[in-house]
């Protein structure tokens, strides 16, 4: 239980912290001098403290999704082994409950940008609901892949059997699978070359243009459920591939400590390679996102093949 | 100074006179009309290169119920300048085919006239006319997406309505002229040395091309002459003009497909840029160089420092097109293809990007620029008009130091003071256009000033048709208009 309390802590307190890392890693390797690794936190306390705006017209739905996305990312942040495998919610802890989650709190936010009727709104829930279409299935399916071994699709049994055979992990379908995860993070989260997190331009929008309408803690809560996501998805990441230093049943306070560390320190390498990745890369032209993405799909079926051929 | 022939015709014979010009191979480079006592008076400036030729059409309209044939039909910039005379000083243009407004404001009430004498003070804000809709697409799945006026980031006020179906763009149209400051009438009655610093302020990128075109206008309707090494001194301030704006927009394009590296690595360029030009002129944007008569130069650019500096450039715009994925966002989109470019009367790297042969430096010369040739591409996507301003890039810096050598001769000697000047230069946008007149006591009359971006706002529709919404921003950045050079 404690374990869990400090993974859920851990992530909504370093989410914001890793969006700064790693806008502080792109910031330096570009020549600038960067914000700092706590303008994240300081833009949420900003926010925090302004009114937020409903705009005329809008529905329940839009209420209700900057409570659902952080909500969502909490309930996934306590059940996906980041520190530890013993979760009390171990019985909804398999795959599906997951990838379920994050693609209510990715529906709610599209929802939320239709419901607003201005046509950013629209678009950006056009566009993020044909990413998404092709993300949801392909984490479902990469993570799928890895279960076979398992023999379970309870993720802390899956990173449990994988930090007791770390051998299994190099093979074929972990490769493939890991590949097909990283590009899928990569789209969901909203960065490129999918989508521009930094930019201004609306009409390029994906992510960005479902939140234009949202204000103060609206806001906050959305940009905070993002880091959130991020972090979760490549502490997923982390645990699968590298699964070494997480707690299990039974563990003590320190080691709880250690694993804490460890994978704080994990996600900040992922995150700091990633954003170092993006600084050689450029915006995909919308039309060619789709070809990604189904191209992370195959791989994703692949490594499920694979996993059956080779088991 | 090239002789510019003056005809006065009779208002019905306007098109017919114009339609000869235009079929000997002149295009219509402005359109100004000013109110005398005796009359209107429009004046029509066609100019034509190799060799520089200059004509004015001028024709003199009653100052009750002004009108004049239109030849929207035989130019389609024509149509434009009329729209805007309409708008401005109630000259209608009969037989236009599209007879609404161009740049009079939402708020203007109808038979308010800004540039007329009988005037009197600006409306104040208000909806007198009520809506003025856009056209509407029908189908299924069509939608509208409305942008602006109001823009994030640093973007001068341009309101965009596309009908989308999907992702696809079935129709664009930009509305401008949220920009009006009634630049042109507030020269006059101005002395020409007041004057120019208003023209420094037309469009705070460009303030050395107005500056040269209003100066050169105002040289030939005094009759002052220049010596060479002026005009080579101007020369070289035009193309630093050039190269910091270009390295600007070669960065921002691809800070625009977020390979925002490059985008720093210009903008570390363009600071250095930006100080040779304090050094050379004691204004980062070269403003108070260019003086009426002359030029005021602190040091000469150091040609060995530029060429590093080109050299920079030319690995920043080697990484760019090297880039599978920018090179991917480049090629193919936002075709303006050559015809439509020739016949909507685009100018600069938009137009020569689509394989128009045209460069004020060239065929109006000032000085005799040696061996100058423009650079010309012919795919009119947005890699052409990258590639051709990193061309122009290197030539610049070439031209620079050819100049800095003292090689440059002069071309005609001045013919005399006429109270009516013309100036043309290329700037970096493209040619701009400065007509002036002085009244006998050598104050600012008219003053009437055509920036590029006139003529090649109505190209970006055409560029961005079966383009998808995305590719939009790309594709503005690529022809990067003046709102303000544009609305006066």
């Amino acid at each position: 239980m404690a374990g869990v309390v400090l993974q859920v802590v851990l992530v909504g307190l370093g989410s914001p912290l890793l969006v700064g890392v790693m806008r502080q890693v792109r910031a330096r390797l570009e020549g600038r001098a960067g914000a700092g690794i706590w303008q994240p936190w300081r833009d949420l306390r900003k926010l925090m403290r302004r009114q937020p705006i409903t705009p005329a017209g809008t529905g329940w739905m839009f209420r209700a999704a900057p409570l659902l996305l952080p909500g969502t990312a909490l309930v996934v942040a306590s059940v996906v082994p980041l520190v530890t495998t013993a979760s009390p919610l171990d019985g909804v802890a398999d795959l599906f409950a997951v990838t379920a989650l994050l693609t209510l709190g990715s529906v709610a936010l599209a929802l939320a940008g239709l419901d607003t009727g201005t046509a950013f709104g629209g678009m950006g829930a056009s566009r993020e609901v044909t990413v998404l279409a092709l993300v949801e299935p392909t984490i479902l399916l990469s993570v799928f892949a890895l279960s076979v071994p398992a023999g379970s699709t309870n993720l802390g049994d899956i990173v449990t059997a994988a930090a007791e055979h770390p051998l299994s992990l190099i093979s074929p379908v972990s490769l493939l699978a890991a590949v097909a995860l990283v590009i899928v993070s990569i789209a969901e989260t909203g960065r490129i070359p999918v989508d521009n997190p930094a930019t201004h331009l609306e009409l390029t929008m994906i992510h960005e243009a479902m939140t234009l309408e949202y204000a103060g803690l609206d806001l906050a809560l959305i940009e905070w459920a993002s880091a959130m996501r991020l972090s979760l998805l490549l502490g997923l990441l982390a645990g699968l591939f590298a699964p070494w230093g997480i707690a299990t049943a039974g563990a003590g306070p320190l080691a709880l400590l250690v694993a804490a560390v460890v994978i704080a320190l994990k996600v900040t390498v992922l995150g700091g390679l990633l954003a170092a990745s993006e600084v050689f890369m450029a915006k995909l032209r919308l039309f060619r996102i789709p070809e990604l993405l189904a191209g992370s799909f195959l791989m994703a079926l692949l490594a499920v093949a694979a996993s059956y051929f080779l088991a | 100074m090239t002789l510019r022939t003056v005809t006065d015709i009779r208002p019905r014979d306007v098109v017919h006179e114009a339609g000869a010009l235009l079929g000997a191979g002149y295009r219509l480079a402005l359109v100004s009309a000013h109110e005398q006592a005796r009359g209107l008076e429009v004046v029509y400036l066609f100019t034509a290169a190799a060799p520089d030729r200059r004509t004015e059409l001028r024709l003199l309209l009653p100052l009750e119920r002004p009108a004049v044939d239109s030849l929207a039909g035989l130019s389609f910039p024509a149509g434009r300048f009329e729209r805007e005379m309409r708008d401005l000083y109630g000259i209608t243009p009969l037989g236009h085919p599209m007879p609404r407004r161009l740049v009079r404001h939402h708020h203007w009430p109808r038979g308010w006239y800004p540039m007329r004498a009988q005037t009197g003070p600006p409306p104040a804000f208000g909806d007198p006319e009520g809506p003025f809709p856009f056209v509407t697409v029908e189908g299924p799945a069509v939608y509208e997406i409305p942008v602006g006026p109001v823009h994030a980031g640093l973007i001068e006020p341009g309101h965009f309505r596309f009908s989308v179906v999907g992702e696809s763009i079935i129709k664009l149209k930009a509305r401008l002229w949220f920009v009006h400051r009634g630049l042109e009438k507030l020269f006059q009655g101005r002395d020409p040395a007041d004057g120019l610093p208003l023209a420094e302020r037309v469009s705070g990128d460009t303030s050395l091309g107005h500056a040269l075109a209003f100066c050169l206008a105002v040289e030939e309707a005094t009759g002052l002459e220049v010596n060479p090494a002026a005009h080579a001194g101007r020369a070289m301030l035009l193309e630093l003009e050039r190269l910091y704006n270009h390295v600007t927009d070669l960065g921002a394009l691809c800070n625009d497909v977020a390979h925002s590296i490059l985008n720093a690595q210009a903008g570390r360029v363009r600071e250095q840029l930006l100080r040779i030009n304090a050094e050379v002129t004691g204004h980062r944007l070269l403003r108070g160089a260019v003086t009426i008569g002359g030029v005021r130069l602190r040091a000469l650019p150091d040609p060995g420092r530029l060429r590093a500096i080109g050299a920079d450039i030319a690995e920043i715009a080697a990484l760019a097109q090297g880039h599978s994925v920018i090179a991917d966002r480049f090629t193919g989109t936002g075709i303006l293809p050559a015809r439509a470019a020739r016949d909507l009367g685009t100018l600069g790297y938009v137009a020569r990007a689509s394989g128009l042969d045209v460069d004020a430096r060239r065929d109006h010369p000032t000085l005799d620029l040696g061996p100058f040739s423009p650079v010309v591409q012919t795919d009119g996507d947005v890699l052409a008009r990258f590639q051709v301003r990193v061309r122009e890039i290197a030539a610049s810096i070439e031209l620079i130091a050819r100049l800095a050598e003292g090689t440059a001769a002069g071309v005609d000697p001045s013919s005399g003071p006429r109270g009516t000047g013309v100036g043309i230069v290329e700037g970096w946008r493209g040619t701009i256009l400065h007509r002036i007149e002085l009244d006998s006591g050598g104050a600012l009359r008219r003053v009437k000033i055509v920036d590029p971006s006139f003529f090649n706002w109505p190209a970006l529709p055409v560029a961005l048709s079966g383009a998808i919404v995305p590719d939009f921003p790309l594709v503005n950045k690529s022809f990067n208009l003046s709102y303000a050079g544009n609305d006066l």
